[in-house]
């Protein structure tokens, strides 16, 4: 008995002396705010919060799940392209200030914006001379042009965005350079000498700078690619290079001694290093924000639930937090080929009749949800205008008198009954689709709840024209983000008649309208910056005429601010903090 | 004894093979009951942005378009031979044993395995040892002072233990020990032994501890129990009265007897624990073989589920031969086979 008590007692002790050895490295003042700024809600929303240029430190950042890739060519996520002007300059980039600037593109790798002719079906970029990867090669247009190449290779990179195959007027049956080799692709992109490429398209495209600002215009040394292998170690082109890559755990920058800070205008390159965990638990992640354990949390898109409620109930919390509002709409799509649907009145019936503050509600609230929507840009896309075809009442619960009348007038004076398809695995749709089931009851119009799984959703459900029409799926949930903040990022997919495939797959699952395709075309060829952002605001108001999609809420997100971080600040372009802003304290 | 082994060790290939051949039926079928093409299995695996003609070429490189046993003879045809994989600029070969490519990251899935084994390993095995230790220890002195204060102050504690979901007791011990009193490692700080044993220590710690309250509950209550049983046994009475030393009784001959049940609940938590501490991985953030599972089921992908089930299942089968070996060591009675 004394022996096992000994033992017990012995073994105690060992535990405890290995706490204390192990504790003696651990982090003493993680909890004291070292920065000279004082905390208030929204601070870094459109200023720099604890502004300076101290050199030094290491940026702590962790992803609750994997990086989708570090690969330019394939990236597809706005926080890692944000993310990627460490490692890597595109030709151009978003401007790295707080905001209405933080939405304008400034040249990067080029010397400056894209110089269009022949009517907008060419654009000129110059490259600046004497960048140099992180090896000391010189970086050279052909490095560009081979980036843009290799990404059309959509066998090897199946993620990453169409947009060069969708406009660049490539040879016929091109599959990229691994599978295309020798072909002569001068009829896309063109490389007079060492600093100009040339890109040719096959239509107009006023917004082609745009596409300049993508990741996949980032240099990629032919010599050194890997395919599908290359994200494991990337090339750097910008301040920063990999130091240590383990895939689905973690990885680190270091300094870029070929970085020459003379020849970038746009990063000031303060921290020495960046740490990046990936596949962490969210909570925990919000958990070591609030305690300065953690800097960022890269995926930028806002706090889980159960952060939420603390940082929103304590004040001191709360003004330790920003809450940016994001290019992205949640909406409900109102599908014309499911009867009674087909008629303009019906559908104006569920405009008016919806609770808007219940769909806001079931979105998470002013705060975490976002703003109530009535039109389908959001305010932060240039050419938003704003305007509210369908009044829903002074406290935004519905207008039930006019949504009657509309009923009256599409013959179905007592309502009718439809289906509501939402993604299973997204409460928040589901609240949402609840939300619409009370409001519109109100006015004779039941509906019934139908889940479908989310990686489907669009390809077999929702997104599937013979499904919706055989199940009779007259509304179904649905949400968009633009790819940039543009009316072309932002509408295109999801209003375009032309992007609905029989076989599904489209995020557009109910806007047919051909008055709208045209107004598009128009729009995307204009090369006046300013003529073309006036277009979208008509072409978003003519689709609310049409009635097929009742918006939602501008979603919004709440961050949690770093304690230990210099240059805080939101960018417009990202919605997050701007990565390439920060420093350390 | 070396049969024994040899049939035990066959038996296991041949569950092996069953299991790999129901998880690709499961994938496959299942979805094929509702409807699904090899079109809409692969847009799983593209980006938002695909065309059809991306959808049909991933589908095509990923093998959906060839009857179900063919896929099947080619995954198992890797394990032994290895196979080529294009990965663009040049083929790569993937060496024996090649458990495939996973269809989002398109790395090779068994370098990954071997990188996750040490992390589960190191909590399973450290969990384990805290709460044998721990769990016998207690249920041996609640069976020698039955009824008093500390056999029903244990008995509490174990089944609050037992009742409290781990995702519950890790987050709270994360948030008491690690971010309001420092004393542990933050989530997801996990540093391989072989780089810093301080840093690998530390930071698993509070996933032991965990782990431990919750096993030790019930490896308590079970000594418990099984002592109190043989105690009343009339050998007990005889050893004793020959005069044998009280500690002598209670463990050679109480606890020894009472250990049999004890091995196979052990055989069975740890083989299940290595393969898969899902809860634990995913709350403390431990790149291990569970979290590898979670993610991997979670994103539909084939080749890492595959890989994780036989990873898991060889680690259970191993447990419990180890297991049917100890009783015959524990227990003179048993024969082998």
């Amino acid at each position: 008995m004394i022996r096992k008590t000994r033992v017990l007692v012995a073994a105690t002790a060992v535990l405890a002396l290995g706490l204390t050895a192990a504790c003696g490295g651990g982090d003493d003042d993680s909890t004291t705010n070292t920065s000279a700024a004082k905390p208030e809600f929204n601070a870094a929303m459109t200023k720099v919060y604890n502004p300076s240029d101290k050199k030094g430190g290491t940026i702590r950042l962790a992803n609750s799940g994997d990086w989708d890739t570090l690969d330019p060519g394939e990236t597809y996520y706005g926080y890692s392209w944000n993310f990627l002007r460490l490692y890597g300059r595109s030709l151009l980039t978003y401007k790295v200030e707080p905001g209405a600037a933080g939405n304008e593109l400034t040249p990067d790798l080029a010397e400056g914006l894209g110089v269009p002719s022949d009517a907008g079906k060419t654009w000129t970029y110059k490259i600046r001379s004497g960048i140099k990867y992180e090896d000391g090669t010189v970086i050279k247009s052909a490095d560009v042009k081979y980036a843009v190449l290799r990404s059309i290779d959509k066998e090897t990179f199946p993620n990453g965005p169409a947009y060069f195959e969708q406009f660049l007027n490539l040879p016929a049956g091109y599959k990229g350079p691994y599978k295309s080799k020798g072909v002569n692709t001068d009829s896309a992109i063109t490389t007079p000498d060492d600093t100009t490429i040339v890109f040719h398209l096959k239509v107009p495209f006023g917004g082609f700078d745009y596409l300049a600002a993508l990741s996949q215009t980032v240099p990629v040394p032919e010599a050194k690619d890997t395919g599908a292998n290359y994200k494991q170690h990337v090339v750097s082109s910008g301040p920063y290079m990999f130091d240590q890559n383990n895939l689905g755990k973690d990885f680190s920058l270091k300094r870029n001694p070929n970085w020459d800070a003379a020849t970038d205008p746009i990063r000031k390159a303060l921290p020495d290093r960046y740490e990046v965990s990936l596949n962490v638990n969210a909570d925990d992640i919000d958990n070591r924000l609030l305690s300065g354990d953690l800097d960022i949390d890269v995926v930028g898109t806002g706090v889980q639930p159960a952060a939420l409620g603390r940082v929103v109930g304590d004040p001191a919390l709360k003004a330790e937090s920003d809450n940016p509002v994001l290019a992205r709409l949640w909406y409900t799509s109102i599908n014309g080929t499911v009867a009674p649907l087909d008629n303009i009145n019906c559908r104006k019936a569920i405009e008016y009749a919806a609770d808007r503050t219940g769909y806001q509600t079931a979105y998470g609230g002013p705060l975490a949800g976002g703003d109530i929507a009535t039109t389908l840009m959001p305010p932060l896309i240039p050419g938003y205008q704003k305007f509210d075809l369908y009044p829903a009442g002074a406290d935004n619960t519905g207008d039930t008198a006019k949504a009657k009348e509309a009923l009256t007038a599409c013959g179905h004076p007592d309502g009718f009954e439809t289906n509501i398809a939402y993604r299973a695995e997204r409460p928040k749709e589901k609240a949402t689709a609840e939300s619409l089931q009370q409001s519109l009851a109100r006015v004779g119009i039941k509906l019934t709840l139908k889940p479908y799984p989310q990686g489907d959703y669009f390809s077999a459900y929702a997104g599937n024209p013979p499904f919706v029409k055989a199940n009779k799926i007259g509304l179904n949930t649905n949400g968009w983000g633009a790819d940039w903040n543009d009316g072309f990022g932002f509408l295109s997919q999801i209003v375009d008649s032309r992007v609905i495939r029989e076989t599904g797959g489209s995020s557009n699952t109910s806007v047919r309208d051909p008055d709208v395709d045209k107004m598009l075309d128009a729009a995307i060829a204009e090369t006046d910056t300013a003529k073309r952002e006036a277009m979208w605001g008509p072409i978003d108001k003519k689709v609310m005429e049409d009635a097929y999609i009742l918006p939602g809420v501008y979603a919004k997100s709440l961050l949690i601010r770093p304690k230990k971080l210099t240059n805080v600040f939101i960018s417009q372009a990202y919605n997050m903090y701007d990565y390439a802003a920060l420093g350390v304290a | 004894m070396i049969t024994y082994i040899i049939r035990r060790l066959f038996a296991a290939i041949v569950l092996l093979f069953i299991v790999s051949a129901a998880t690709f039926a499961i994938f496959y079928l299942v979805p094929r009951l509702v409807g699904a093409t090899p079109e809409t299995l692969a847009t799983r695996y593209v980006g938002r942005a695909a065309t059809p003609e991306t959808v049909g070429l991933i589908a095509h490189k990923l093998g959906f378009y060839d009857p179900i046993w063919v896929q099947y003879g080619r995954w198992v045809k890797a394990i032994f031979v290895g196979a080529d994989y294009n990965i663009g600029t040049s083929v790569e070969h993937c060496p024996a044993p090649c458990f495939g490519y996973s269809f989002i990251t398109h790395q090779p899935v068994w370098p990954d395995l071997l990188n996750r084994i040490p992390v589960t390993l190191s909590l399973a095995v450290g969990a384990a040892v805290l709460w044998v230790f721990f769990g016998v220890s207690t249920g041996v002195l609640s069976a020698l002072r039955r009824g008093s204060l500390l056999d029903r102050t244990a008995m509490s504690f174990s089944l609050a233990g037992v009742s409290l979901p781990i995702f519950f007791t890790g987050m709270v011990g994360l948030l008491v020990f690690s971010y309001k009193l420092q004393w542990t490692a933050p989530g997801g700080t996990y540093t391989p032994f072989t780089e810093n044993p301080g840093k690998w220590f530390y930071a698993l710690l509070l996933p032991w501890c965990v782990l431990a309250v919750q096993f030790s509950a019930q490896y308590a209550r079970l000594t418990r129990a099984g002592m109190l049983e043989t105690l009343g046994e009339d050998y007990i009475r005889t050893a004793r009265a020959k005069g044998l030393r009280e500690r002598d009784v209670n463990v050679r001959h109480g606890l020894r007897a009472a250990l049999t049940p004890l091995l196979t609940i052990f055989g069975l938590d740890f083989g299940l624990l290595i393969g898969g501490a899902v809860l634990t991985e995913a709350v403390f953030s431990l790149p291990g073989l569970g979290k590898y599972a979670y993610d991997a089921i979670t994103n539909n992908d084939l080749p890492k589920v595959l890989g994780v089930t036989m990873m898991a299942a060889f680690f259970v089968v191993v447990a419990n031969l180890i297991v049917d070996l100890l009783y015959a060591v524990v227990d003179p009675r048993v024969r082998l086979g």
